[in-house]
């Protein structure tokens, strides 16, 4: 092969040049269609059949704020439920043990199986099949009494979380590599304290972006309870529209504070994100 | 006469078809440094992890300091111990990995206070300043607070040496420890391990180094096939073998 002492000629020297700007005329064409089809949506809403008045009225009525403060309580109640239970069914789905394995792996089936209102529904006419429940000598109770439409809710919504988040959790424990519970072992750890110092706190790293979803979708999930009397947001403005009729409007209001609701999560979120991240490689930004 | 820190005694171990070990029998007296060398799929790494109980054996037995590891003899039988037995035995031996394995989510000084502090219940105080006199053994005082994402690979490698030396190991297992490294990171790692290897640890090394295992190792096996074929002094088994098939591995890695 020929060295040659200088460089080949006929390619010139752009170095100076800058890169000229693009006209996206698609986006420009895409943003007027879109704005075209807001406005007239828009404009339908302005002229239907709603009063805006009873909107802004109820948006910060007595009933509505207990309602979203009640469904807040339950999502975080039954969230933390789930998640505890989650945990759990997951380090139940891995062990060596073949029972726990198919114990776990039978509430995932059962309680994913069937709808969760219809698991709502049970938990709350459970005084049906058991008239009285408690611990044979110790306590009991009549079902009526303890299946408030809280505590059917919150097992309801909690139990059925569990199943979700199981798998949630499982799959976060399966991306960590097999090195590190290697690693742990060798250091003389046990199978539960590794799991817990070195193989969760790295899976939740992966599993955090997931339980946001899980947990947006039980806040939506709780207005499932309207059906057994929870005075959640959903039941309080049906009670609401029952009594005035305005139910669009009071649709809305709920509407509203679901979107707002959820849209506070997403930050906390990334809040969460951040902290879970410890030593790992920014990739995201 | 003392006795082998390590008697291996005609173990055996399959992965289902496949035959990783076969019939291994050796001994390691304290203070050796014993490297293993041999093809990959040798059964080296394997002979590694059944002392470490990470992979458990067939048949045949390991004793370390005079402990039948995993098992217990009681009326003609051998009876698996229990998780905690296990964890305990393997508190006597430390174990470096090919790819480090540092704890991603805690720093340098939290991976080497880890095990002292959870498994050994020591103060955190106390482990703390062991765990940096350690990383000063290692050389790498001012990576202390360095998450292992944020150190080169064999700055990571030193970590995890740091780390299995703060549990006091008698023994020391190092499964080819410099093979994931850059080759101008390979020279930290062995002098670590040399200086190691003069403090009178006893080490055993699964390594491709020849160079290391010429100057640093009191005994050279090599294995293939899941079988011992030669084993005696570095320079006996790496300067003139006996074996053919030594021969011929030799002379292919060089």
């Amino acid at each position: 092969m020929r060295v040659a002492p200088t460089l080949a000629e006929g390619f010139p020297d752009l170095s100076g040049m800058t890169v000229a700007r693009q006209v996206h005329w698609q986006r420009w064409l895409a943003a007027v269609a879109i704005l075209v089809v807001l406005a007239a949506i828009g404009r339908a809403f302005v002229n239907g059949q709603i009063e805006w008045t009873y909107v802004s009225r109820f948006l910060t009525a007595k009933v509505i704020l207990e309602g979203i403060t009640n469904t807040m309580v339950m999502a975080v109640l039954a969230m933390a439920l789930g998640i505890v239970l989650g945990v759990v069914v997951a380090i139940m789905r891995l062990a060596s043990n073949p029972v726990l394995a198919s114990v776990a792996a039978g509430y995932t089936w059962l309680f994913r199986g069937t709808p969760l209102i219809l698991q709502l529904l049970l938990w709350f006419n459970l005084a049906l099949v058991f008239p009285t429940i408690g611990i044979p000598g110790l306590w009991s109770a009549r079902a009526v009494d303890v299946m408030t439409p809280f505590l059917s809710a919150l097992l309801g919504l909690g139990i059925n979380q569990g199943a979700y988040t199981s798998e949630v959790m499982r799959a976060g424990m399966l991306s960590v590599d097999v090195g590190q519970y290697e690693a742990a072992q060798a250091i003389g750890m046990g199978r539960l304290r590794a799991l817990r110092r070195i193989i969760l706190p790295q899976a939740m790293r992966v599993v955090i972006p997931p339980l946001g979803n899980e947990f947006i979708g039980m806040v939506k999930a709780t207005s499932l309870a309207s059906v057994i009397q929870y005075p959640e947001l959903l039941h309080n403005a049906e009670n609401i529209y029952y009594a005035n009729s305005r139910v669009i409007e009071l649709l809305i209001v709920a509407g509203s504070w679901y979107l707002l609701v959820v849209s506070i999560l997403t930050p906390l979120q990334m809040l969460l994100e951040r902290r879970f991240a410890r030593g790992a490689l920014q990739i995201t930004r | 006469m003392t006795q082998p820190l390590v008697a291996i005694r005609s173990v055996s171990k399959n992965f289902g078809e496949f035959q990783a070990l076969n019939r291994v029998s050796l001994d390691v007296w304290p203070g050796e440094v014993l490297c293993l060398i041999g093809a990959s799929g040798s059964g080296k790494t394997t002979l590694l992890r059944c002392i470490n109980q990470l992979t458990p054996l067939d048949s045949g037995g390991i004793w370390l300091d005079g402990e039948l590891l995993g098992v217990r003899e009681e009326g003609g039988r051998l009876h698996r111990l229990t998780e905690r037995q296990i964890a305990r035995q393997r508190l006597k031996t430390g174990m470096v990995f090919q790819r480090f394995n540092l704890f991603p989510h805690r720093t340098a000084l939290e991976n080497i206070t880890e095990g002292p502090v959870q498994v050994q219940g020591r103060k955190q105080d106390d482990a703390r300043a062991e765990a940096m006199e350690l990383l000063g053994r290692v050389g790498l005082v001012a990576k202390a607070d360095a998450y292992p994402s944020q150190l080169s690979g064999g700055q990571q490698q030193r970590v995890a040496i740091a780390r299995a030396l703060a549990m006091k190991p008698m023994l020391m297992l190092f499964d080819e420890p410099t093979s994931a490294l850059d080759p101008e990171l390979v020279g930290e790692v062995l002098t670590v391990m040399k200086e190691l290897a003069r403090s009178g640890m006893t080490m055993m090394v699964v390594t491709h180094e020849l160079g290391f295992a010429r100057e640093v190792a009191d005994t050279v096996v090599y294995m293939d096939h899941g079988a011992i074929v030669e084993s005696g002094p570095a320079a006996e088994v790496l300067g003139k073998p006996r074996e053919v098939r030594t021969q011929s591995f030799l002379s292919a890695v060089i």
